[in-house]
């Protein structure tokens, strides 16, 4: 296969060639930075939350009378809630749930030194000690949930103090804080300093993702305490098999009512964890589909641009090709004239494209606070396109190729 | 001789109809996604109070510690103020008209039989909110200053809320239950929710709540209501207490109407800074207060989120790549008229005549791309309308939105248009006309 011809034809129509090779290559930047961006909100939509989500479903009730006891309240409405035919566990916890958007923290130091250094800075940078979030919520939360408890033990039913300005003396901590806590030693048995409080760690859990996600290195950051919800405002959890879920969320409400009527059962906060965790990722689901979307209407119009630039010159250069063929090329030179053609208008838009692409991503680097572009997505998207150009041209090659040579002998 | 290129363009673009079709089909796509996602940014930017704006200004001094650092993703708590310094400034009674305020969920339980209690969203503010910003009554009107100092049990309930609570015929001068205690109805408002709600604290969803309620801001701190939004404290006292000096929790909003109020109003803003430095409540220097206008404070809030611009440049993108598409289509197309422009030329045609000839062909394919864009683009908004988003529900196209597309789209086609056009005309007639 010769280029000499090809080329010579591109530099005959050397503006269009330019304009096709432009076009390739602003589809190569944007297609492989929205491929890019597209596999980087998926990996964050599906972070795991380490509780048992298909099971999960969630219940928030407010009492309206002022001076109720609250746990009063609360265990009767919990032995009402268990004895859902379908229930197999529940607790109550006052609102933080992984993917629960409200979350309450607490600056956290691993021991004194830390603690005071924090103390003297007035900062919390460099002194060892994290924010992590901190779940309370009524005795079996960690069966309900289905949280692993990798050591330690769950709290004794006496450790439990209720409401959110008690001092717990124990706690359990999720196997990424202890790692970021104690790179050292063994978190088990430790005190954490809270404030003023202390608190001995007894517990590890394998997996507890945040309410409220903040960057990849902190997002496990977070600890239970036996801490019984004490307001009003109560969000029950409840497990059940997964296809019970709607029947036992429409149960809930109806014998939380039964219970006692004063309170407000916002439809709005009743719902499973599989659509908590939707609404949480709802902007980043949008973002999904209006990535792929436009990464395909990308590829789709340049393909277009492609066919549609090709087919008129093969219309253009029908007596050139008739010509061809009367002087010996078959078919398939012609056909492969086309191809290669094509594949070296493409290769020079792949070649400028992939600078584009590193250009774009530093822009959006610096703009949007978005990770570097790893390289292999630079040959895969070259490859991508090489592919699309060559399906592309295929119609009017083969168009081209079908030309019979008798073309030739006709006057123009 | 317009006439005759539009009927000449026609009759070129019949000749093609395949690569025609492209073309528009491919200005269409780039259109209709730019005007989506345009449409979507203009609302979100809009002016949420036409003809009030201009003079509406807020303030913004710096009571935090030199030593306060701010969490990373944590709202700035200066952009509240504290209680001392909002009754400060509005005792100060520098500007035509000015404002405390904050916003509050409170449970409206209802007499009416068979209505279960609920929460609504509404706001504790000072007297001249309602003149402040034109709030539009349909019965009674607001509170007095006197009230405020009363701390009387009022409220002016929106329209909505009072026509749930007494139906149709309003319920001015009757009593509501908010919470705990009981408040007389002085006014009934009428239709007002300007989007985004700037004056609301700016963590909240600006784009789709509404107050539902007003109460005297006095009241909501004699009650301890509770308030909504960013309330962050720095002082070393865990008592976390409305009124206390270093809790930040208020909005304030002030009139002014000359630009000399202005230039006095920030002059003051500094000299009470540095009046509170030299007192020690404050650390950090005085030069940091701000007199922010209504639309600066909202640049300055930045509501638009990062993923709305991030779409837009991503549409832009689309829409140039749309261009170039276009560009290498009409020179193509352009290019192999090279003799019959060439015949024109030679009949006297002089290039000027033959570039308005394909810049006419070139807006022809504009206004087609413009039509299928606006298709488009309403598709595009229809779905985002149908998204849980904030700002979903605003995504509607105005008039100037939908000229703004046919211009955009006939820009679009006559910029692509402009490089084949020069090109062709710059083609010598004899050389073609010989080759024809």
């Amino acid at each position: 296969m010769q280029l000499q011809p090809i080329l010579a034809s591109l530099r005959h129509h050397r503006l269009t060639t330019i304009l096709l090779v432009l076009q390739v290559a602003f589809t190569c930047a944007i297609v492989c930075n929205v491929v890019f961006m597209v596999a980087g909100r998926v990996q964050r939509i599906s972070v795991p939350t380490g509780v048992a989500e298909r099971e999960l479903s969630m219940i928030h009730s407010a009492g309206i009378e002022k001076d109720e006891n609250a746990q009063a309240r609360h265990t009767a409405d919990l032995a009402a809630l268990r004895a859902i035919p379908g229930v197999r566990a529940v607790a109550a916890v006052s609102y933080a749930l992984p993917l629960g958007r409200s979350e309450s923290s607490y600056g956290t130091c691993p021991d004194k030194q830390a603690m005071d250094r924090v103390r003297q800075l007035m900062s919390m940078d460099g002194s060892g000690c994290l924010q992590p979030s901190v779940y309370d919520g009524t005795p079996g939360l960690i069966g309900t949930l289905g949280l692993r408890l990798v050591e330690g033990r769950d709290f004794l039913p006496d450790e439990y103090v209720v409401g959110y300005k008690s001092n717990p003396a124990v706690a359990i901590i999720s196997r990424a804080l202890a790692q970021h806590l104690y790179p050292d030693r063994p978190a088990l048995g430790q005190s954490l300093y809270v404030g003023d409080r202390t608190i001995r760690v007894v517990g590890i859990v394998d997996t507890l993702l945040r309410p409220n996600l903040r960057k990849p290195g902190v997002d496990y950051d977070s600890m239970l305490w036996p801490q019984l919800p004490d307001g009003s405002g109560v969000t029950y959890v409840m497990r059940s098999a997964p296809q019970d879920r709607q029947r036992v969320l429409e149960a809930a409400s109806a014998a939380l009512v039964k219970a006692s009527p004063n309170r407000i059962v916002n439809p709005k906060r009743m719902r499973t964890f599989s659509q908590m965790r939707a609404k949480y990722f709802q902007r980043d689901t949008t973002m999904i589909g209006l990535l792929v979307a436009s990464g395909l209407g990308l590829l789709f119009v340049t393909a277009l641009g492609i066919t549609g630039l090709a087919n008129f010159w093969v219309q253009q250069r029908r007596r050139t090709i008739g010509i061809r063929r009367a002087i010996g090329a078959t078919r398939g030179d012609i056909l492969r004239y086309f191809l290669a053609e094509n594949f070296l208008v493409v290769t020079a838009g792949v070649v400028l494209g992939l600078l584009l692409a590193c250009a774009l991503n530093l822009a959006l680097m610096r703009l949007y606070e978005l990770p570097r572009l790893p390289l292999f997505y630079l040959p895969v998207g070259a490859l991508a396109l090489w592919a699309l150009g060559q399906l592309a041209v295929l119609g009017p090659a083969r168009r081209a190729a079908a030309v019979p040579p008798v073309v030739a002998m006709r006057s123009a | 001789m317009f006439g005759y290129y539009l009927d000449l363009a026609w009759r070129s673009l019949r000749r093609t109809p395949v690569l025609t079709a492209l073309m528009v089909i491919a200005i269409g796509l780039g259109i209709g996604a730019s005007m989506t996602m345009l449409t979507v940014l203009h609302v979100m930017t809009d002016d949420p109070l036409p003809g009030r704006s201009a003079h509406l200004y807020t303030p913004r001094i710096d009571p935090l510690p030199l030593a306060y650092k701010q969490g990373d993703d944590s709202p700035d708590p200066a952009d509240n103020l504290t209680w001392p310094d909002a009754m400060a400034l509005l005792k100060a009674h520098r500007a035509t008209r000015q404002a405390a305020m904050a916003g509050g969920s409170l449970m409206v339980r209802p007499a009416r039989a068979g209505l279960q209690p609920f929460n609504a969203n509404g706001r504790y503010a000072t007297a001249d909110f309602f003149a402040m910003f034109g709030v539009p009554f349909e019965q009674g009107q607001g509170w007095s200053a006197a009230d405020d100092e009363a701390r009387a049990h009022v409220v002016v309930l929106g329209s909505a809320l009072a026509r749930k609570l007494f139906g149709d015929a309003g319920g001015l001068g009757r009593t509501v239950r908010l919470e705990d205690n009981d408040y007389r109805v002085v006014g009934i408002a009428g239709d007002w929710a300007p989007k985004p709600m700037f004056y609301a604290d700016a963590t909240g969803s600006q784009y789709s709540d509404d107050d539902q309620f007003f109460l005297p801001l006095s009241v909501a701190v004699d009650l301890d209501l509770s308030v909504n939004g960013n309330n962050s404290g720095w002082g070393r006292d865990e008592a976390n207490s409305k009124t206390n000096a270093s809790t930040s929790w208020l909005q304030f909003w002030m009139q002014l109407d000359t630009p000399a109020q202005v230039a006095a109003y920030r002059q003051f803003l500094v000299d009470y800074s540095a009046q509170q430095k030299a007192l020690g409540r404050f650390e950090r220097p005085p030069t940091n207060a701000r007199l922010y206008s209504l639309m600066g404070w909202l640049a300055h809030e930045n509501l638009v989120p990062n993923d709305v611009r991030l779409q837009l440049w991503l549409a832009l993108g689309f829409l140039l790549v749309c261009m170039v598409n276009i560009v290498a289509l009409l020179l193509a197309k352009f290019l192999r008229r090279s003799g019959e422009i060439s015949v024109r030329r030679a009949l006297g045609a002089q290039r000027r005549d033959i570039f308005l000839q394909l810049g006419v062909e070139s807006a022809v394919i504009g206004v087609a791309g413009g039509v299928l864009g606006l298709a488009i683009a309403q598709l595009g908004l229809w779905s985002v309308r149908q998204r849980p988003d904030d700002y979903a529900q605003l995504a509607q196209m105005d008039v100037p939105m939908l000229l703004g597309t046919f211009v955009l789209a006939i820009v679009a086609s006559v910029l692509a248009g402009l490089l084949p056009a020069l090109r062709v005309c710059r083609v010598a007639p004899a050389l073609q006309l010989k080759a024809l």
